[in-house]
């Protein structure tokens, strides 16, 4: 097996016993993107010279006999909405096509400290809004298993990335399911921690309130490694939570036996493909076989999920998004002869027709005579749909149901229907409005070759029973590590 | 009289004296060069994200016990959005519909008693930054961020003012307050302490209050007065004439004494406030509140009360120890020292205020201390020196940082001659040389008698036991 296509699991063991070098994953990592990227388009910039470098100093401390982190030398990919020093940090926006940070997000930095190798960033619907990246400002990515459909989104470049071997893991963010959904997309493990596990100091915020970083991998064991460096207390970000973080990787194995599963009805509604149903349904009768109790529940207000999301989201995005206003970074209208004007001018070329859709609904829903109707009333609902969850976990460890309704969608298929490209987060969103964790694990794959994937959801701050849950799940599923076919340029034939 | 009855609020902003900024840990400082005191946080770079300074909900709490508010338990940050090049997020973050302090008020001296303004709330604030419009730019205009994110309070007012006097008082009043608890330096020039007023008029008995205009931009307390003054005048040759005052936002012209349509203003603006999901609601304790209750200081009214009653001083000299709180802790220290309160009131207003104005500094920078200053009076009760040289010695004590007046005393030679026979000499020889001058004041030239008595102490240097001279006199001529 080529390198780039193990795991950081099986490549950190490799590094430790210095079986291999940085250098030599990180060049099979940067080969595999020079042969396939032109094709999947994962990438808004690869810093192949930093990325050489970083894994030098990686192999380095590793011959000193320094103490080696388990994503020391290992090369990933950031989702190009995190800060990165000196590196361009776009948010697939014409608004920051030029923008390079003077400071690092606190995950960036975490990863530093670890000893990981950066590889570059990677592409995304603009500002995270979108299910499909195809709102890249710049180019869309496509799907390694079918360069005809969309990966996902908004973090479809880092799950494209990882199922291609284009980064041993990178990082994504999740804001009404933007990990889960692109990771069911390309076959890939995506976990959405709980809000306040991780820092989002150095996020470019869509919705502060529903955003969270998260990793997005090709096993559970490599989100478990993952999380373990990004998590926990950062005084950069008030709310960031003083928990004390576990060690997720080794609670991994621990027994799942007694588990009471519950299956929430609302979610296997219509519309849910019936392949994606069998999938789903084959796990559930996968997890009982391994000693959990599965039981149907109710999360009654699932129905207003996706209008209270539509609501707050834009809101806080439309404050968000204020500050792209030409004055101090980023693109400016030069030909605006007032201050209104060049505000007015600055904002209509730059942002792209999504996230302008998404800045008139926000304005809407917060203005002087529609607040209470709007904003306030789906804080209500939130809360609504928060206690639903609460409910339902005084009986049950963890929630199952699929990702999303759907396989990958071909491009332009829901493009041009905006309402349509909502729903395909419909089973997603709710876990953000109540701030829980979900992991995304993929668990078949269609007639048509596409993968499906299991969504499973915890307590907050019950990361470590999820991952637990996953990584049993994904031991007995058989779908670990399945990769796409895809051709190189250079014509070497991939597995 | 007039036939309208003036109604006005005040809403006034207090930077806070706090060493970090609001929402991260750049410099307060006043006068760096531009945008010295930045960071990617209150540069409002995306991706940044506030942490609220504990330091300012501690001030914000002082500020509402002081004026008898209640404090809230759980205040909610909100932000304010509206587009304008100083405000680097696009919002400022601001509180809103849970303010940190409500209901509170405060008592103002009035013409015939006390007056009790109502403060509606009081709540935290990130300040913006500043435009910078160079003449030699050509027309660009800069912006210096150091001034961003700058916490301050805003306090505002029912609208119970009745006239540009009780405005003034009111603004008087809290501003001392608000330097009395630290909080502020109260500055009003360098914008620290800034008032905006809305201001109406209503025929007497009216139900409603009239269409208010609000104004900006006054930087004292003079300027306070005359733009309301002329404000009223004018809404009033507006409603005299039958129009309508327009509801809007006026800048007080200091030049030209009047105020003006603020221009720029094209839209009304919708600020579409919002909790801010960057901050976890401000949640305050008991125990909070108590242990900064416990640390309040001595307000201004209560001081005075008390220098009235334990001190026996006049109103004046009162209003003039307790305008600041460490004017009012200086003399209270130095009749610690030295308990005649009058003579050290006198000293402190006409000596050490003399000193220290000229200089343009604060008491607390004062070189003298009360302890040297009440050794100073003591020696004047000694009689070891007269007043006259008690104020070279001063002079001296306050150049050279010198709190002993005793040493310079000895050292300058300047202890008072109470000898009485070096004295009598001296009269002697003085009688003896100007017997004419003798002859006229015997035959009633009741003036001579200050000619002696200046040429003695003329001949001591000032160094004479006035009143053994006094008495020296009397005897050899009276
Ligand atoms: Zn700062």
């Amino acid at each position: 097996m080529e390198l780039y296509n193990c795991s950081l699991e099986e490549l950190g063991r490799l590094f430790a016993r210095g079986e291999v070098s940085a250098l030599a994953i990180t060049r099979s990592v940067l080969d595999r993107i020079a042969e396939l990227d032109a094709q999947v388009g994962a990438y808004l910039e690869v810093d192949e010279n930093g990325a050489l470098a970083q894994a030098e100093a990686a192999d380095q401390r590793r011959r000193n006999g320094e103490k080696i982190s388990p994503l020391c030398g290992m090369p990933l990919g950031l989702k190009d909405l995190l800060s990165t020093k000196g590196m361009k940090t776009t948010c697939a926006s014409r608004m920051l096509a030029d923008y390079r940070p003077e400071f690092d997000a606190t995950v960036v930095t975490r990863l530093r400290e670890a000893g990981a190798v950066l590889l570059g960033k990677l592409n995304m619907d603009e500002f995270a809004m979108g299910s499909s990246t195809e709102n890249s400002a710049f180019h869309p990515t496509r799907n390694p298993w079918n360069l005809g459909r969309v990966p996902g989104g908004s973090s479809g470049g880092s799950t494209a990335a990882v199922a291609a071997g284009m980064a041993i893991a990178s990082l994504g963010s999740d804001t009404g399911g933007s990990i889960r959904q692109p990771a069911s997309f390309c076959g890939v493990v995506g976990l959405k921690p709980s809000y306040g596990r991780v820092s989002r100091y150095g996020l470019v915020a869509f919705a502060s309130s529903l955003d969270q970083i998260g990793p997005i991998t090709a096993t559970v064991a490599d989100a478990a490694l993952l999380l373990g460096v990004i998590a926990g207390f950062d005084a950069f970000d008030s709310t960031s939570v003083k928990a004390p973080v576990p060690d997720y990787y080794q609670g991994l194995d621990r027994e799942i036996e007694g588990l009471r599963i519950g299956v929430p009805r609302e979610y296997f509604a219509a519309g849910l493909d019936p392949e994606v149903e069998a999938a789903v349904n084959q796990a559930c009768r996968q997890l009982g076989s391994l000693g959990a109790r599965l039981d149907e529940v109710s999360l009654p207000h699932t129905d207003y999920a996706v209008a209270t999301y539509y609501l707050l989201a834009t809101a806080e995005a439309s404050s968000n998004l204020a500050r792209y206003d030409g004055v101090k970074y980023g693109f400016r209208d030069t030909q605006a002869e007032s201050l209104i004007e060049m505000y007015r001018r600055t904002r209509a070329q730059g942002f792209g027709e999504e996230v302008k859709r998404r800045i008139m609904l926000g304005t809407y829903a917060l203005s002087a005579g529609y607040y209470d109707a709007y904003y306030r009333k789906a804080q209500q609902v939130r809360t609504l749909i928060t206690q639903d969850f609460d409910q339902v976990f005084r009986d049950f460890d963890v929630i199952v149901a699929p990702v999303c309704p759907t396989p990958a969608f071909a491009f332009g298929e829901k493009v041009d229907d905006p309402l349509a490209m909502y729903l395909s987060d419909i089973l997603t969103i709710p876990v953000n409005l109540a701030g829980l964790p979900a992991i995304s694990v993929p668990c078949g794959l269609t007639a048509q070759g596409l993968p499906v994937g299991l969504q499973l959801i915890a307590r907050p701050f019950a990361e470590e029973m999820l991952l637990r849950v996953a990584r049993h799940y994904e031991q007995v599923s058989g779908w670990n590590g399945c990769r796409p076919q895809l051709q190189g340029n250079k014509g070497k034939a991939v597995r | 009289m007039m036939d309208y009855e003036i109604v006005i609020g005040l809403e006034v902003h207090c930077q806070l004296l706090t060493q970090t900024k609001i929402f991260c840990g750049c410099s307060t400082d006043f006068g760096n060069p531009p945008n010295h005191n930045t960071c990617p946080v209150c540069t409002g770079m995306p991706g940044a994200l506030p942490v609220l300074n504990r330091k300012v909900v501690d001030f914000a709490i002082r500020a509402g016990l002081a004026t008898g508010c209640e404090i809230t338990r759980n205040s909610v940050f909100a932000r304010k959005n509206y587009f304008y090049p100083d405000l680097p997020k696009g919002y400022q973050i601001s509180q809103f519909e849970l303010p940190i302090c409500l209901a509170g008020h405060l008592d103002i001296e009035v013409e015939g008693g006390v007056k009790r303004i109502g403060i509606t709330r009081i709540h935290m604030e990130e300040d913006a930054g500043k435009l910078v419009h160079p003449e030699y730019s050509g027309g660009v205009s800069y912006v210096d961020y150091n001034r961003a994110c700058v916490p301050l309070l805003e306090i505002v007012s029912e609208p119970d003012m009745r006239s540009s006097a009780e405005a003034v008082a009111y603004l008087k009043a809290l501003r001392e307050i608000m330097v009395y608890l630290g909080i502020t330096d109260g500055n009003m020039e360098e914008g620290s302490f800034r008032c905006d007023a809305n201001i109406s008029l209503r025929r007497w008995g009216a139900p409603h209050f009239g269409i208010r205009a609000e104004l900006k931009n006054m930087n004292s307390f003079r300027n306070v007065q005359r733009a309301i003054d002329y404000e009223v005048e004018r809404q009033r040759d507006i409603l005299d004439g039958g129009g309508q005052v327009v509801q809007e936002t006026r800048l007080w012209n200091v030049e030209r004494g009047v105020t003006m349509p603020m221009r720029g203003k094209e839209e009304a603006h919708d600020y579409r406030y919002f909790p801010d999901p960057d901050l976890l609601p401000v949640v305050i304790e008991e125990a909070w509140i108590a242990g900064i209750r416990a640390g309040l200081p001595e307000l201004p009214a209560a001081k005075r009360r008390r220098f009235a009653a334990a001190y026996g001083l006049s109103e004046a000299d009162i209003e003039v120890l307790t305008a600041e709180r460490a004017m009012a802790d200086f003399f209270e220290a130095a009749v610690g020292f030295f308990p005649q309160p009058k003579p050290v009131a006198n000293w402190i207003m006409a000596e050490l205020l003399k000193f220290i104005n000229e200089d343009k500094i604060t008491i607390e920078k004062c070189p003298i201390t009360p302890e040297g200053l009440a050794r100073l009076l003591r020696l004047i009760e000694d009689g070891a020196i007269s007043g006259k040289i008690a104020k070279q010695v001063f002079a001296r004590m306050y150049a050279e940082a010198d709190n002993d007046p005793l040493r310079l005393v000895e050292e300058e030679g300047l202890g008072q001659i109470s000898d009485s026979a070096e004295l009598a000499k001296l009269v002697d020889e003085l009688v003896a040389a100007n017997q004419d001058k003798v002859a006229e004041y015997r035959a009633g030239k009741v003036k001579m008698f200050g000619f002696f008595v200046g040429q003695v102490m003329k001949k001591t240097g000032g160094q004479a036991n006035p009143q053994m001279v006094n008495e020296l006199l009397k005897e050899r001529i009276g």
